[in-house]
């Protein structure tokens, strides 16, 4: 019997959070924690968590697993168990609603800020804006994120500033649009993120890095961004 | 966008710049001090007194100076802004980073003026 614990919270009924325990039966199968949280469901209805597509495209099962943000979806029990022992906590920084739910608001408000939209005011060409092969490599390993937050919510930055520092997620979609050949708004972008918050918060301690579910490198877009910045401020 | 006041350069960038520019001086600084204690292992008092006496390292060690401040200033700055905010402890917040920044940044200039006195002392 693997051993579970859960971050419990209700705020309707609960005056605190508090840690409950179950014991699961795998039957020494290496599940997805995903299953050991519908499982638990099935016995216990109140408790709550988010999730849709259980493979790890939707991005609504962030929860902090064991110390570590990841998707329970498409995180095994074998990596994620010590000691025959889980545990599972909402992703941390952000208000919980109820037990593994937490209010996204201040995520999206970053995401949002960074205009996560192609623009280009030139007149559209009959068919398509073209990109070389060349360009559209660029935004490989920008494009895939999910917006889980496993990210944002693991960096000590976003913790203490989440109104102000846009955030490793933010960051790797600001510049998925600066390094877009079809987009204009280049300078706006960069002169949007030249405050000693936005970007330079970032510290590199890469805590974003260890747990993106999508293996995507939110330091080094950061880095590229510092580095255009010094390109047209100096 | 709003402009920081209390910040050194105004910009993150700026700072960001500063931050990495103060940090080489410093370092340059530390392997010349370093090296030579190295290199001179009977070093006396008075061949001390006049390495620091010309004006070429009077120049590196107020260089340096003015470097650990800016790295400093920048460094405190960020330490204030993230811990002292109203999300952490309450409402008092803003008038409390603005004491301890400002502190901050008097106690770092006292500091330069002391080194110049020290330095141009010798």
């Amino acid at each position: 019997m693997l051993n579970v614990s859960i971050y419990r919270y209700n705020p309707d009924v609960d005056a605190e959070p508090y840690m409950q325990d179950y014991k699961v039966d795998t039957q020494g199968k290496d599940v997805m924690v995903l299953d050991v949280l519908e499982k638990l469901k099935t016995e216990d209805p109140t408790l709550s968590f988010r999730r849709s597509c259980r493979e790890g495209v939707c991005g609504s099962d962030g929860v902090n697993i064991s110390g570590k943000n990841g998707l329970a979806c498409i995180t095994p029990l074998s990596s994620a168990v010590k000691g025959n022992k889980l545990v599972i906590r909402p992703l941390p920084g952000l208000p919980v609603i109820r037990d593994l739910v937490i209010d996204m608001t201040q995520f999206y408000a970053q995401y949002e800020k960074i205009q996560p939209y192609m623009i280009n005011n030139t007149p559209a060409p009959a068919i398509e804006r073209l990109q070389s092969p060349e360009e559209r490599a660029k935004l490989d390993g920008l494009y895939e994120c999910i917006l889980c937050a496993c990210c944002s919510t693991a960096c000590p930055s976003f913790w203490w500033n989440p109104e102000k520092f846009i955030g490793p997620s933010g960051l790797l979609q600001a510049y998925r649009f600066l390094a877009d050949s079809r987009d204009t708004a280049t300078e706006e972008r960069l002169a949007n993120l030249d405050d000693p918050f936005s970007v330079f918060r970032c510290h590199g301690i890469m805590n974003c890095v260890q747990v993106c579910p999508k293996g995507l490198n939110p330091t080094k877009a950061i880095g590229h961004i510092r580095n255009m910045l010094i390109r047209s401020a100096t | 966008m709003i402009t920081t006041v209390t910040s050194l350069g105004r910009s993150g960038l700026s700072d960001w710049l500063i931050q990495r520019t103060s940090a080489f001086v410093m370092t340059a600084y530390l392997f010349f001090i370093v090296g030579y204690l190295i290199a001179n292992p009977d070093l006396n008092y008075a061949q001390w007194a006049e390495l620091n006496a010309s004006l070429p390292m009077r120049m590196f060690s107020l260089l340096t100076m003015l470097s650990i401040a800016a790295h400093a200033w920048i460094g405190m700055w960020c330490v204030l802004t993230d811990y002292i905010t109203e999300r952490l402890i309450g409402p008092k917040a803003t008038a409390i980073r603005i004491f301890f920044q400002l502190g901050m940044i008097a106690v770092t200039m006292l500091y330069v003026i002391w080194a110049i006195d020290i330095l141009w002392g010798i």
